[in-house]
């Protein structure tokens, strides 16, 4: 039997059963934060990693999912769940306007764009009061479930459908025009690529699965604002993170990132005094990764087990 | 024998400088036309103007009758030119199959329908036992090789060769000049820009010479090669060096 192939089957299933395990309250949410971020890096991968584009603002569209969600509950008195569906058009028409100012520029200019862009929607958010209630945010005064099970199976669901879907398109004639894009804009769009489409493309894809995921938060978290989730930090660069200590345009690096970089948050912050340190140890950690594996952990996963073979000889 | 190709009075400035100046020919269906001229003589900005990658600033280019010099380069590709780069573009981190299948999905399907066409490609231009090898290791010559290859994946009626002879050793000359050959066989209409004289008299059905931007002569490689004109601005200058 293949392992390598069976490998995501396998892990979905015993997470799968998980929760049937007696696991504490605390663990299955460190677990549903681990998967939602896991969401976020391959949406994020999907436009930065295969496709060249690099976003500093994810926390744009990860705010826009959530605040649909919170807008539906507060103004429409409907439940917050149909954030999940409705977030989808409303994130894909912001992408595409996006899309439309931004993608015409290149490299660091596109990320300088996304980044005043996830600004914007902060601020926008922090001051239309009548609309998004301002920095009171919104809450949510009902939760569905007093138990963290179902959000876990529906985070753990989303996950699956994400891996599913960008395994797909990667592997199919988008994700060769994306990597074409990534490698040589000029030399893609002599191929007869369109490369604004296919950019227009990978940025509504991994927009909309941001925003999905900013959805589930407001009805899991039950609380948003929009210092939380058009955060620059907490968010976006957190994002990047997640991508660049994984593995960038691989299938597990975003997985493996997200374990990481959400236990590591955790442990730090659990630490009394330097707890409150966290950034500092994620600037470390980043400066790590981009000297000694540039390629992520997953990328650069023979050359770790090559150090770690040569531990046991020595 | 219809034109395949019409430049029609193009002119390209950058700034004050005319770096193509109302330049007019044609090149006809099948043959192989060779652009030549001194450098800075506006070789490959009048290719980037066929292409689409700069609209002309004066002028028309027509292909097979219909305007396309208000198109993009990818919508010209799907019309059928396709083009090769003078500093090699390869897609480096990909290796040289998945270069080939990128541009053969431009008329294909699906994913085994492009990976037929570029196998088939790669098998043509002799590419075909560094199909596995990421394109950022491949050696000069067979980056230029790679260059027609995922140019031809395409599928064009027409090809547009950007010194894909310059920095070749002898061996690897010979392999190319064969390669062109075949595709002309194919029934590829191919303009190509040169500086290696021997393989532009040896390949070339017509001559245009370009100088400072301005059509200086056009026709067949016996003619060029008299025309005092041609000598003093190009072949003159490449004796005395």
């Amino acid at each position: 039997m293949d392992l390598k192939k069976y490998a995501p089957f396998i892990i979905l299933g015993l997470l799968a059963l998980l929760p049937l395990t007696g696991i504490s309250t605390y663990m299955l949410h460190v677990l549903i934060i681990v998967i939602m971020w896991s969401v976020i890096g391959m949406a994020w991968n999907l436009l930065g990693g295969y496709c060249g584009q690099v976003s500093f603002g994810h926390a744009a569209f990860f705010g826009m999912g959530a605040y649909t969600a919170g807008l539906l509950y507060e103004k429409l008195g409907m439940s917050a769940w149909w954030g999940l569906p409705i977030s989808v058009p409303v994130v894909t028409v912001f992408a595409l306007v996006m899309g439309f100012i931004f993608l015409r520029l290149r490299g660091p200019f596109f990320a300088l764009g996304t980044l005043a862009m996830g600004v914007i929607l902060r601020i926008t958010a922090e001051n239309l009061t009548g609309f998004t209630g301002g920095d009171l945010g919104i809450m949510i005064r009902e939760r569905t479930w007093v138990d963290k099970t179902w959000y876990f199976y529906i985070i753990l669901i989303l996950a699956a459908v994400t891996y599913y879907v960008i395994k797909k398109v990667v592997e199919s004639k988008l994700g060769y025009y994306f990597v074409a894009i990534r490698e040589d804009q000029d030399a893609a769009e002599s191929l007869g690529i369109d490369t604004t489409l296919y950019k227009t493309i990978a940025l509504c894809l991994s927009a909309v699965i941001t925003g999905l995921a900013g959805a589930f938060y407001m009805n899991y978290m039950g609380y948003i604002d929009p210092k939380v989730v058009f955060a620059l930090h907490d968010i976006s660069v957190v994002t990047i993170m997640v991508v660049m200590v994984g593995g960038v345009a691989t299938f597990s690096g975003p997985i493996i990132g997200a374990l990481i970089m959400v236990l590591l948050a955790e442990v730090i912050r659990s630490i009394p005094k330097l707890g409150m340190a966290h950034h500092t140890f994620f600037g470390i950690l980043l400066i790590v990764i981009i000297i000694f594996l540039p390629n992520g952990i997953a990328g650069d996963w023979p050359k770790l087990k090559k150090i770690f073979a040569k531990g046991k000889t020595a | 024998m219809t034109a395949m190709l019409e430049v029609k009075g193009v002119s390209r400035f950058f700034g004050g400088l005319a770096a193509v100046n109302d330049v007019s020919f044609h090149v006809n269906k099948g043959e192989i036309l060779a652009l030549i001229g001194p450098n800075g003589a506006g070789k490959t900005t009048l290719f980037n103007v066929v292409d689409g990658f700069y609209p002309p600033s004066r002028g028309e280019v027509l292909f097979k009758g219909q305007l396309i010099s208000n198109r993009k380069p990818h919508q010209i590709c799907k019309l059928g030119i396709a083009r090769t780069f003078q500093v090699v573009k390869p897609l480096q981190r990909m290796s040289v199959l998945d270069n080939v299948i990128a541009s053969a999905f431009l008329r294909s399907k699906n994913k085994s329908e492009a990976q037929d066409i570029a196998v088939e490609t790669m098998k043509f231009t002799d590419l075909y036992d560094d199909k596995d090898v990421i394109s950022k290791s491949l050696p000069l010559g067979k980056r230029k090789r790679l260059e027609i290859a995922r140019a031809l994946a395409t599928r064009p009626e027409m090809l547009l060769l950007d010194e894909s002879f310059a920095g070749l050793n002898h061996a690897e000359l010979n392999v190319s000049i064969e390669i062109i050959r075949k595709i002309k066989e194919k029934g590829i209409t191919i303009m190509i820009i040169e500086h290696h004289m021997k393989v532009i008299m040896a390949i070339s059905d017509r001559i245009v010479v370009l100088s400072y931007g301005e059509k200086l002569a056009e026709g067949t490689p016996a003619e060029i090669r008299e025309n005092p004109a041609v000598i003093e601005a190009y072949l003159g200058e490449a004796q005395n060096a």
